[in-house]
This record gives C-alpha cells, sequence and structure tokens, in this order.
C-alpha cells in the first residue's frame, strides 16, 4: 500500500506542451484546409505554414505494445508529436510533405488503417460493454472490432455523400451517443428480482425514484421489505439495476440489438438532430454479430447509392421520406417504431405531406 | 509468468480481419501477466455465457472522493488473479495533444502498478487506465499526478470535459477552446473530485456549429464557438474552387443548401452593396453574394469552401444547457440560454466561468436527486431557470413562442416596461 499522499489539483493539463510547434506557432491563425487523399488533411495558416495530418484507425482499448508503437511510428516520421480524435483516430502531424507517404507506409503496415476523414466512415464510439462495465446487455469493443473489419474499405475510402458517424451502446442508456448509424443492445424482459437481497442491498425510494414509467413500488415480499415491479408498465430498461443489483436486467437469451438512424450533431444544414429506432429484435450473436453487420451495411449501401453529395444521413431521409427509407432498405415498419412515450405527438405526421 | 492461458475460442475469432485487434493487444499483455490471463478468461466466459460479470464498489484515492471506477469480478472463483479491475480516469490536455515522451511515461506507469491496457479515450473524454488492484490504484494514481495529471469525474460530479482541436490546427475555431476548457473546468475541481451534485455535470467545447465534441446532445453546458458579423471570402480560393467543381456543384452543393436561402448566385455586375451583405466573384462572370442578417451561421458552405468562404471575425460562443443521453426522460437536446457571448477578453472568457458557476449552483439547489439540468430544465421551465441563473430572455431561445393559452399574464406591462428601460438604457 502506497503511502497517504495529498493529490496536486492541477485538473486540466495545458495542452500547450504538447502541441507540434508548427500549430503553437498558428495558434488560432489557420485560414483553410483540403484534403489531398483518403486520411489526410493539409491545413494552410495564414503565415504560409502548412501541415498535413495523417488520420489512424486505433483499437481504442490498447496494450502498452500497442501504444509503445504508435509513439516510435511518431518519432521516426512526426516529430513525436500524436493527438486523438473523439471517435479514438490518431492524428500525425507534420510539417514536411515528403514524409506524409512514408508514414502512411509506416501506420499500414503495422496494422493502423489511414482514412475516418471526409466522406468516410470513421471509427466507431463506443462504450465498455463486458470488458469493465456493470450492466452491458453486450460487448462493445467486440461488436465495434467485428462491423469494422466488414466497414474497413469504407474507412480507408471517401466515397460516402457526406461523413458517416456510427456508435454502439451496450444498453439504452446509450452512453455511446448520437449517430448516424447507432446500434444499441435493447433488454426485452423486465427484471428478475431476488427478494432475498433487495432489503439489505437496496435504498428502495432510490430504486422507485429512479424508475422512469413508475413500474416499481415498495411490497411486502415473504414478510420482508422489497420491490415489486408492474411488468405491464415496465418497458425494460435496465435504470433499476445499478442502484439495486438484485433487480437482474441481464439475460443472455432477451438481451437484443435495436437499429437506430439519423443522429447528427452538426447544426450544418439543418439543425441537430436525434436518432430514430428502425429495427430491434437483432440477436446478440457473439462474437461477430452477423446479423448486426449486415444490417447496418444494408442502411449504408442503401444510403451511399441513394443519397445525394453533403446529404447526412438525416438529410438523406428528410428528402425521400421515411415510409421509402423503411423500403428502400428493406426493413419492416412495426406498431414499435411509433413513439408512445411524453411528447411522442411531435413525431406524429399532422399534415397530408404524404408520398405516394 | 507460468500461468497457463485461458482457451478462447470465441475471442480468438476476433482477432482475425483488417481493423486493429483489442483481442491481440489483451494476448500480449496476458502472455506475461497472470492478472491479463484471468481479464482473458473471464471476458471469454463473458462471450459463451452472454452476460457480464462485473459489479462496482467503493475504490478510491487519498483526498478524493471520486475519480476511480471500482469493479469486482462476480466470478472470482473461477478467475481470482483479476478479481479487482479498477479503471483510473484521467483528464486529457485539451484538445487530447500529446508528445510520445508523456506517452511513455504513462505506458512505464501503467505497466508498474497497472494491467497495461489504456483506453485513449472514453465516452466522457477521460484517459482510461483500465484495470488496477485496490492496493495498487493509489500508487499509480501518485505517478500520474506527479506526471501533471489529475483524476477526471465519476458520479454525481462535474464531469471531465473535451475540446475540440480547435484553434490549434482549425480555421473554423471561433474562440481559444482550450483556455476556455482549462479556465472553466479547474475553477469547478472540488466538484469535480468530492462529488456532492444531484448528478453529473458536463462542459464540452466546440469551436464552432460543426460541433465536433457533440456537445449540443450530450453537455449539460454546451459553449460552441461562434460569430456575428459576416463571412469572409477570398476570391482567390473561390475561383480555385469553382475551376474544379464546377456550375453544377456551386448550385447544388452550395447555393440550394443554404437552410435559410441566405446565398443566391448572381452575375458580378448585378451583386449588391451593404453592410450585412459578403460577396466573392467565383468567375470572371458570376459572384455568390450572401445575406448575413439571414445566415444561421450553420456552417455548411464554408465547410463545402473551405478558405473561399470563411469565419466572420467578431467572433464568440452560444451557450446551450441540459443536453443530455437517455436516462431518465429520453434523450434532450441543449437549449440556446446565451445566443451569443463574446470571447475576446480576459473579462470574458471570466463571464464564461461564472455563467457555469450560477449554473452548477442553480443545479446543486434545485435539481432533484438523480435529475440532469435538461431534466430539471423541463420540470420547472425555462423562465425559473434563467430567472435563477440571472439570464436575460431572447427570441433565440424558442423555435416558437408558446402554442398553448393556458398562462397567466399578470405581469405583462412591468415585462414590457422593463424590456424597453433595458432598450433604452443599451
Amino acid at each position: 500500500m502506497a503511502t497517504m499522499r495529498t493529490p496536486i489539483e492541477s485538473g486540466v493539463p495545458d495542452n500547450k506542451q504538447y502541441l507540434h510547434p508548427l500549430m503553437a506557432r498558428n495558434y488560432g491563425n489557420w485560414k483553410y484546409h483540403d484534403r489531398p487523399r483518403p486520411g489526410v488533411l493539409h491545413h494552410v495558416a495564414h503565415s504560409g505554414d502548412q501541415i498535413w495530418t495523417v488520420r489512424a484507425g486505433t483499437q481504442r482499448q490498447m496494450d502498452l505494445f500497442t501504444i509503445r508503437k504508435l509513439c516510435d511510428i511518431a518519432d521516426t516520421y512526426a516529430d513525436g508529436h500524436v493527438r486523438f480524435t473523439i471517435r479514438s483516430n490518431i492524428e500525425y502531424m507534420v510539417s514536411d510533405p515528403t514524409r506524409v507517404e512514408p508514414l502512411i507506409e509506416a501506420l499500414t503496415t503495422n496494422g493502423f488503417p489511414v482514412g475516418g476523414t471526409g466522406n468516410s466512415v470513421s471509427a466507431i464510439a463506443h462504450t465498455q460493454g463486458w470488458l469493465h462495465c456493470d450492466i452491458p446487455g453486450t460487448d462493445a469493443s467486440g461488436a465495434v472490432k467485428a462491423l469494422m473489419d466488414e466497414l474497413h474499405e469504407e474507412f480507408i475510402k471517401e466515397e460516402m455523400p457526406n461523413r458517416v458517424h456510427l456508435s454502439t451502446s451496450c444498453c439504452e442508456i446509450n452512453c455511446g451517443g448520437q449517430a448516424d448509424i447507432a446500434i444499441i443492445v435493447q433488454h426485452t424482459k423486465p427484471p428478475k428480482i431476488n427478494h432475498d437481497l433487495v432489503a439489505n442491498m437496496c435504498e428502495r425510494p432510490t430504486v422507485v425514484a429512479r424508475c422512469p414509467v413508475a413500474a416499481i413500488r415498495p411490497a411486502m415480499v415473504n414478510g420482508k421489505p422489497s420491490l415489486e415491479i408492474d411488468e405491464s408498465k415496465c418497458m425494460c430498461c435496465g435504470a433499476c439495476y445499478p442502484p439495486c443489483p438484485p433487480m437482474q436486467i441481464n439475460d443472455p437469451e432477451n438481451s437484443k440489438l435495436a437499429i437506430w438512424v439519423g443522429g447528427k450533431n452538426s447544426n450544418a444544414r439543418g439543425k441537430p438532430t436525434f436518432m430514430k429506432m428502425v429495427a430491434s429484435g437483432l440477436p446478440n450473436n457473439a462474437p461477430r454479430w452477423p446479423e448486426v453487420s449486415a444490417m447496418v451495411k444494408k442502411i449504408l449501401t442503401t444510403y451511399k447509392a441513394d443519397a445525394r453529395s453533403w446529404e447526412r444521413m438525416a438529410d438523406w431521409i428528410d428528402r425521400i421520406g421515411w415510409p421509402a427509407f423503411f423500403e428502400k432498405c428493406d426493413l419492416p415498419f412495426t406498431k414499435y417504431l411509433i413513439d408512445d412515450w411524453r411528447g411522442s405527438r411531435a413525431s406524429l405526421n399532422a399534415s397530408t405531406h404524404i408520398r405516394f | 509468468m507460468s500461468k497457463k492461458q485461458h482457451d478462447t475460442p470465441m475471442l480468438d475469432q476476433l482477432e482475425s480481419g483488417p481493423w486493429p485487434s483489442f483481442v491481440t493487444g489483451l494476448k500480449r499483455l496476458a502472455k506475461d501477466s497472470e492478472y491479463m490471463t484471468d481479464l482473458m478468461g473471464q471476458l471469454e466466459h463473458s462471450y459463451k455465457t452472454r452476460k457480464g460479470y462485473w459489479k462496482g464498489g467503493t475504490v478510491g484515492v487519498f483526498g478524493y472522493g471520486g475519480g476511480v471506477i471500482p469493479r469486482f469480478s462476480e466470478v472470482a472463483e473461477m478467475f481470482p488473479a483479476s478479481k479487482e479491475f479498477h479503471t483510473l480516469r484521467i483528464q486529457p490536455p485539451a484538445g487530447m495533444h500529446y508528445n510520445t515522451d508523456v506517452l511513455r511515461k504513462m505506458c512505464d506507469i501503467w505497466e508498474k502498478h497497472g494491467s497495461g491496457l489504456i483506453a485513449f479515450h472514453g465516452q466522457s473524454g477521460d484517459i482510461m487506465f483500465q484495470g488496477a488492484s485496490t492496493a495498487n490504484v493509489q500508487g499509480a494514481f501518485d505517478e500520474l499526478n506527479e506526471l501533471g495529471f489529475d483524476l477526471g469525474g465519476a458520479g454525481p460530479a462535474v464531469r471531465t470535459s473535451m475540446s475540440c482541436v480547435g484553434a490549434a490546427r482549425c480555421e473554423q475555431s471561433c474562440y481559444d477552446e482550450a483556455r476556455a476548457h482549462r479556465q472553466v473546468l479547474n475553477t469547478f475541481l472540488d466538484d469535480m473530485h468530492r462529488p456532492a451534485l444531484p448528478y453529473k455535470f458536463k462542459f464540452k467545447f466546440s469551436g464552432c456549429p460543426n460541433d465536433c465534441m457533440n456537445s449540443i446532445q450530450r453537455a449539460d453546458m454546451a459553449v460552441i464557438g461562434t460569430w456575428r458579423d459576416n463571412i469572409r471570402t477570398d476570391e482567390a480560393l473561390a475561383r480555385k474552387w469553382f475551376d474544379k467543381h464546377g456550375m453544377t456543384e456551386l448550385v447544388n452543393d452550395v447555393v440550394s443548401r443554404c437552410p435559410t436561402k441566405a446565398i443566391m448566385l448572381k452575375e458580378s455586375k448585378d451583386v449588391c452593396r451593404g453592410a450585412k451583405i459578403s460577396s466573392v466573384a467565383v468567375s470572371d462572370t458570376n459572384s455568390l453574394e450572401i445575406d448575413n442578417g439571414n445566415c444561421v451561421r450553420c456552417m455548411h458552405c464554408i465547410n463545402v469552401m473551405t478558405g473561399a468562404l470563411g469565419t466572420g471575425v467578431d467572433k464568440g460562443v452560444t451557450i446551450l444547457m441540459g443536453g443530455k443521453r437517455t436516462l431518465k426522460i429520453g434523450d434532450l437536446m441543449g437549449t440556446v440560454v446565451v445566443p451569443f457571448l463574446p470571447m475576446k477578453t480576459d473579462e470574458d472568457y471570466e463571464a464564461l466561468v461564472e455563467i457555469g458557476q450560477k449554473s452548477i449552483d442553480f443545479f446543486a439547489e434545485n435539481a432533484l436527486e438523480h435529475e440532469r439540468t435538461g431534466e430539471m430544465i423541463e420540470r420547472i421551465g425555462l423562465i425559473n431557470f434563467l430567472e435563477g441563473i440571472g439570464l436575460e430572455i431572447d427570441p433565440s431561445m424558442v423555435s416558437t413562442p408558446r402554442t398553448n393559452p393556458y398562462v397567466r399574464t399578470d405581469g405583462w406591462d412591468d415585462e414590457v416596461a422593463k424590456i424597453n428601460a433595458r432598450k433604452a438604457a443599451a
């Protein structure tokens, strides 16, 4: 056991000490950029200085060997400076254009695909899953690895109508985030309560308060204080599990995967949009989740073929309409896709705007 | 080490294919570590049984109440070496910039005290040092702390923040994101390290409305760069763009995609002049004319014609509050609470910190347990929140005025008088 030591409450480190010197010199003074090829950005400053960025995919959860290898590449080809993107891509900046090709070669031969820029499918933002989370219905790193193997060509090329962001979340709480296409695990059965443990482990009012649909209430079971669930109200979100682990939500058979589309955080063209659920009931089929990959690829190829340039997934669907989206992607529109939660009227069609 | 590796037929299947494999990384670590050997065993067990086996608990470092995510195995009898597998959340530098020297030092520390597994980065923006025993957490933190890094947030606390690459490399940056990120977050370290809020509170900083940090959907307080004056133009780059892309793309991809129809294609001789008009020739005959009074700063045309069109120079931020993920009332988008705050002087940055301070104070006093800022605003109404933190109302805060008549307007005349007085004083 280490000795007691008062922490240095330093907070956010100053990034100036880590910036590439050319970036530090032109801080806040950039003029424009272009993309000489997929995976490479070229920025020009008002001073005339130029910098090339090479972007590569990583597995996010990296072992020391991988990180040291990435550092070796940075030391050899990129003056020892790197940064990471929000989607766990690594970026190398160089001021000498002749070093771009050797850097790409070094990354590629070491297994790091170069891409993720412009109109590509970038790396998938994801959660922890079975590796570290306490309420995961599935794994995240594995599902992402399986899917990115399938989408590798779309990562290294820029052939989509606009950029495509994907995310994976291993439960409906959806830590993975909003995306053009999101894969989210859904629990489909109410939690199973171990009544012997509830009184000892759970603060019952906290659990009752956390239920979004007021399906949980206090009850005496076998003479002990416990909780009961109105199963007809429960929509299986799993929010009761973290404050009360005896309410087991995970279930190997009944955890299914759902697909959501059309989320966009950028304000470009239209206002930001939330993603919408378009499919459910896909099996939690580790280690490669082939049914999920097939459906994501089907949606992506339909979007690629049908959308116009600069249309994000949301812009495309907005133009063609939801009925056409379901038809073109060969997805059944079931009653479960009509919202019945708070504010649902805003999602209903109050017009005669219908395409035939 | 001599420990026999568990059979991992399912995980092995994740080693093939072109994308980098985390399983290959885990295996390399497991070769020399019983700890990671058993971690692999448990993960394979999860794959086989399709269930997770981690539970929480309480683990921390001396002086702090949060920042470590404790994980204890529920199948420790099968995989005893990895029965404790805690994560240290460490705050990255703004924009996630590093040099290899500091990354190598992090690796050395985590080789000594932890599993050797590091995620760059988690969904909240932390560097996640994944996998340490309870006994090793303090030692790992001490060394990372002395390297210049600090724990991030977990639980009901101010959380680790994120900012985009920003001014360091992006021409679309509208303020010093890194400075705002550091100045705001470092004001609230006590609220980060000693969790005592109703629930989490997240700040995120994006340099422009492209919002690369996804602040609008994920941050309780989203700080997004913007500008008030005219779009800047550069004729040489505009002509270069037009030579390459031509009239069809100019019309279909730039002019007709403007959401407020603020751009027109005109013959150069017909271009209007005016304080809010900017224009640029794309050829000897044609020009783009932009009505900046009607531009909503969506970024689209600037994204398409980088350099030919650019953000203005009167820069600042729009602040939106209440974005959050699903729990508990569904996803909420942030709402505009400050349409424009200039970001030029020291005082401007202090004003930003003050808005954060008032918001956190109000949140701490008024939110219910496990309620996010957006849910609190929905429950009490935006007006109560704005009055609580002392912000003036503005029509830019709504998509439309109210559509339901159920309101008491006793104070209408007083409000009109206040607004008129404010206008007269301005």
